[in-house]
């Protein structure tokens, strides 16, 4: 195709001759120069005669000539040279493979943003995404491209769609943090693949999220409707076209993900509108058979019975009109053409918003009509399904048109999104010939028995961010294997003396349980001595003593206990200055403490955790507080091994899970260790012991007390940081099983 | 001697049956048999033992027990004086000497070693040992005993003993029916019937909650306290929340969830 005269000057600028850019300069120049400036335009043809000689074949120049206008018409022509900008850097590092995605999805993404200064914004991550992903070898040049910054590009419009920029710079910030030397899993990140880029996407959404205020819709159904099932979110981000809707059935009520506000009411207040609108199905709508009706005749009677349950629970609750009129659209009378375009679901918007809001604008007198029948009937009596029907019925046949049948349907403003999709009114007397008919028929497969308990996962705290890392460490946990239980009663023996001495020291401790308190003004009974003594002092001319009564008061113990033992690979060295290894002399000590507390009487636990990796830390049970300090017990504690290493914030979390449960006073976590928590795939020592120190927090938060015995002589620089002041260094190891039950001794006095 | 008259009930409690509960009382009242109230907090079982007490014009003594009353607090005690040693009746003793109706409120409080000294005044004996003084007291014909407490606590250790429960003829109470209970606040408190059965739609929206995360629901006691405020010129909202809501939770969402349902109710 030629070039027309006029612009042969621009065509002589762009100087470029891949042979199929010029088949499209015409139409695409000439689109820019009716939405460019002449400055624009001359901008245009200079940045598109760059990339054409940039040596990256003829992509980019063709996406570039196709689609700069647009982005300038949505953000403007001045933002140009920052784009150009990022391109220059592209181009000059070994990105340049990205600079085609750029172009391609900018149109997409610049829709999202509704400023130039939001644009600068986002080019800004983008660079920084960049420059942080492309890896050098020896540190000055770059020579490998970031990995993740295409599939980032195809992304970024979705992305934008759910997230501020400042969750975008986060999600974005934590996949180049955590997968800067994996490329692969980088990829997966910023293709959204991975299950943490998903779960850090849900944590930075806007707006009110399902799971954070579960409890609370569910107190609101139950409170409010004396109505409950399960709350099932479905995820209204990956199909943009589509737009599920709530519904119910018999596993639940399904909501979205997120609400952001709108309108002026907030998300709480939407998921409340759905909820309020599906527990009025439930209490007044009876399923009604669909055979008899058309689909015109269908979608009326949803929008009156719609209307009909939302009158009788705004009846109930009339707060509840606040949010619904806020909520339901009002359609322009005049927005469709009923010649060119099927009108109906606009005339039966207008018919429910009018039902809904008496002060409402319409003229047209079926929507007035019919509105007025609706309150006269509803004045009356509650009415029902069925008479919906009927009344929807009369709807259609009044209002019908020819362009009812046109394909192309009016949409705009007729979306009531706090809707559910009313498959529950309906029922059918021949099952449908629909295409997902045969899906019923589907068997299940008869799912496997489970023969270990499944892993729990656990977030792990990360300082660098000040925020946890979701679900980050798997917790597997299983019954410790079974040794020789004489081996402990030896040890036990051997310690023979020093128990009778622990025995001395845990008689005084055990609970008295009534002690009297004697000198009291008022007190339930009289104490006879001291009333004695006052009645001489008064009668020989003293003052008395007023404290002749005595009371009770009833002392005894409540305290529930966990023992946690680090079993990782160090404990296998021998202790310095004895012939002796770490795991036996932990082992004499726990024996001796767990015969100490028995004695006692109180609850507790014993159990070991290691680690190998996030992926695999091994809590391993060793007593269960149902369990008495038998046989079974000193078996599994005569069998303790010791390997791999010391995740401990996870295994102090899962611990922690067990010790919540117990009904007691105080709850004390003891944690023995020999060095400072670490893992193979942690590179960062910072990390776990941050991580560590958070558990600790947590654990004091839900009343549980943590104190650790550590047994790493150096251990002063690290443990404190983790534990505060709870902690005691045991610098001798092989007085470990005398000093660990005094210990535990005076903490529970 | 003991003023029998401060005893009495002079002005007539207000009172709605909900059922024959009244006439029943009467009747266990006639055999003199001890009555046991069982109910949730604020739902009329004190208002309603005061009431017969008046319809009867027997006199009315009410301890209120708690976790450090001891037997001597009901029996009685000696007490210091110039000549020596004085013997002080307690409010059981008092009720048995002058034929009053003991109303021992809220008795799961009390410890179970105090609520044994009842025992003997329960069954046919009607008897009542003082056995520091070395006294038995023969119970006034009048003399009737009766117990309120609230089986709600979902504690093990607050539970009556069997020996303790099988002396006693039994009112189960509960929350009124919503006409009832909006009749009751009319009633009490002068307020127009609309706004009563508002706010009893509120109180019944957070007895749904109970097990929830709620110990209790909201008590009919409450939804009086909210009408009265709401009479003394109280924003009906606000008188809500400060009588109705704060109160009973400290839990932010239900408090959230329950603040909605007024917001819903009084719109």
């Amino acid at each position: 195709m030629a070039i027309p005269a006029e612009l042969q000057i621009y065509w002589a600028l762009l100087d470029c001759r891949f042979p199929r850019v010029k088949p499209v300069f015409a139409d695409c120049l000439s689109y820019a120069l009716a939405t460019l400036s002449k400055e624009g335009v001359a901008a245009y043809i200079e940045s598109a005669r760059f990339l054409g000689k940039m040596g990256r074949g003829a992509e980019p120049i063709l996406i570039f000539l196709e689609e700069w206008p647009a982005v300038a018409k949505t953000l403007g022509e001045s933002t140009l040279p920052a784009v150009m900008d990022l391109v220059h850097s592209m181009g000059k590092s070994p990105n340049g493979r990205a600079i085609t995605p750029f172009l391609q999805w900018l149109p997409a993404i610049s829709r999202k943003l509704t400023s130039s200064e939001q644009l600068s914004d986002f080019l800004a991550i983008t660079l920084d995404l960049m420059e942080r992903t492309t890896g050098s070898i020896h540190g000055i040049h770059q020579t490998f491209p970031s990995p993740g910054l295409p599939d980032f590009f195809k992304q970024a419009p979705a992305l934008l769609g759910q997230l501020s920029l400042k969750g975008l710079k986060n999600w974005v910030d934590y996949g180049v943090r955590y997968y800067h030397d994996h490329p692969d899993r980088q990829v997966d990140f910023f293709r959204l693949q991975s299950a943490d880029s998903q779960a850090v996407l849900q944590r930075e959404r806007n707006g009110t999220l399902l799971v954070n205020n579960e409890r609370k819709l569910d107190m609101y159904l139950r409170g409010l409707w004396q109505d409950e099932d399960r709350l099932i979110p479905y995820s209204g981000a990956f199909d943009e076209l589509r737009q599920p809707i709530p519904y119910y059935d018999k596993l639940g009520i399904r909501l979205p993900d997120v609400y952001s506000d709108a309108h002026g009411i907030t998300g709480i207040d939407r998921y409340r509108a759905a909820l309020a609108h599906i527990a009025a199905h439930r209490r007044w709508t009876t399923a009604i058979f669909a055979d008899n009706l058309s689909p015109f005749q269908r979608m009326a009677t949803e929008f009156l019975e719609d209307s009909r349950v939302e009158y009788l629970a705004m009846r109930e609750y009339p707060g509840l009109r606040r949010i619904f009129m806020a909520l339901h659209p009002i359609p322009a009378e005049d927005a469709c053409d009923p010649e060119l375009e099927s009108g109906v679901r606009h005339r039966l918007t207008m018919l429910s918003r009018a039902v809904l809001d008496q002060k409402h604008p319409y003229h047209n007198p079926h929507v007035v009509e019919f509105a007025e029948r609706f309150h006269t009937l509803m004045r009356e009596s509650n009415m029902s399904t069925p008479e919906m029907a009927d009344l929807a019925v009369s709807f259609v046949a009044k209002t019908r048109r020819q362009s009812d049948q046109l394909a192309k349907t009016h949409f705009k403003d007729t979306v009531v999104d706090y809707r559910d999709d009313n498959r529950q009114i309906w029922k059918f007397i021949e099952q449908g010939d629909e295409e997902n008919a045969f899906e019923e028929q589907r068997k299940t497969k008869p799912t496997e028995e489970l023969s270990s308990l499944p892993p729990r996962h656990y977030h792990e705290w990360d300082y660098h961010t000040h925020g946890y890392r979701p679900d980050w460490v798997s917790v597997h946990e299983a019954l410790h294997p079974v040794g020789n239980a004489a081996d402990i009663d030896r040890l036990l023996a051997k310690h023979a003396a020093l128990a009778k001495r622990l025995k001395k020291m845990l008689d005084l401790l055990k609970p008295q349980d009534k002690v009297r308190i004697r000198f009291q003004e008022e007190g339930s009974e009289l104490d006879l001595d001291i009333a004695l003594r006052s009645l001489i002092d008064y009668k020989s001319g003293a003052t008395p003593d007023p404290r002749i009564n005595m009371s009770h008061r009833t002392d005894g113990r409540n305290i529930a206990v966990m023992i946690l033992l680090d079993l990782s690979e160090s404990l296998n060295e021998k202790a310095a200055g004895c012939d002796q290894t770490v795991l036996e002399l932990s082992q004499e000590a726990v024996s001796l403490l767990a015969w100490a507390i028995e004695k006692l009487g109180d609850p507790f636990a014993i159990a070991g955790f290691h680690s190998n990796t996030r992926h695999d830390v091994r809590f391993l049970h060793i007593k269960g507080y149902s369990e008495h300090w038998g046989d079974e017990v000193k078996a599994r504690l005569a069998a303790m091994e010791a390997s791999f290493s010391t995740r401990m914030g996870a295994a102090m979390r899962h611990a922690a899970h067990y010790l919540e449960k117990q009904q007691a006073d105080k709850k004390l976590m003891l944690i023995l260790t020999d060095g400072e928590p670490a893992d193979i795939d942690s590179k960062d020592g910072r990390l776990l012991i941050e991580d560590a120190h958070q558990a600790v927090k947590e654990l004091d938060q839900q009343g549980i007390y943590c104190y650790c015995i550590n047994l790493d002589p150096g251990a002063d620089e690290y443990v404190a940081d983790i534990f505060g002041k709870q902690y005691s260094i045991i610098d001798r190891i092989e007085s470990l099983p005398e000093k660990l039950p005094q210990l535990f001794i005076s903490l529970t006095k | 001697m003991t003023n029998t008259e401060q005893y009495k009930v002079r002005k007539e409690p207000y009172y709605q049956p909900q059922g024959n509960e009244v006439w029943l009382y009467e009747a266990a009242y006639a055999a003199r048999l001890p009555v046991m109230v069982k109910g949730p907090t604020g739902c009329g079982k004190s208002r309603f033992v005061e009431h017969m007490a008046w319809k009867l014009n027997k006199p009315l003594i009410t301890v209120a027990c708690n976790e450090d009353m001891t037997a001597s607090d009901l029996v009685g005690r000696y007490l210091l004086d110039a000549q020596g040693t004085r013997w002080l009746d307690g409010p059981l003793t008092t009720a048995a000497r002058i034929g009053a109706i003991c109303y021992l409120d809220e008795i799961v409080e009390a410890r179970q070693d105090t609520t044994v000294v009842i025992h003997p005044l329960t069954d046919h004996r009607r008897t009542l040992p003082l056995d520091k003084k070395g006294e038995l007291i023969e119970a006034h014909p009048d003399f009737q005993l009766v117990i309120s407490y609230n089986p709600g606590y979902q504690s093990l250790l607050k539970e009556l003993k069997q020996s303790t429960k099988q002396r006693f003829t039994a009112f189960d109470f509960d929350y009124p029916e919503a006409g009832v209970e909006a009749e009751i606040l009319s009633k009490e408190t002068g307020m127009d019937q609309a706004i009563s059965a508002k706010l009893v739609k509120i109180g019944a929206a957070a007895r749904n909650l109970k097990g929830h995360g709620l110990e209790e629901g909201i008590s009919t006691r409450l939804l009086v306290y909210a009408a009265t405020l709401i009479r003394g010129g109280v924003p009906a909202r606000d008188a809500c929340r400060m009588a109705l809501v704060r109160p009973i939770t400290d839990d932010a969402d239900i408090r959230e969830t329950l603040d909605h349902a007024i917001d819903a109710v009084f719109a």
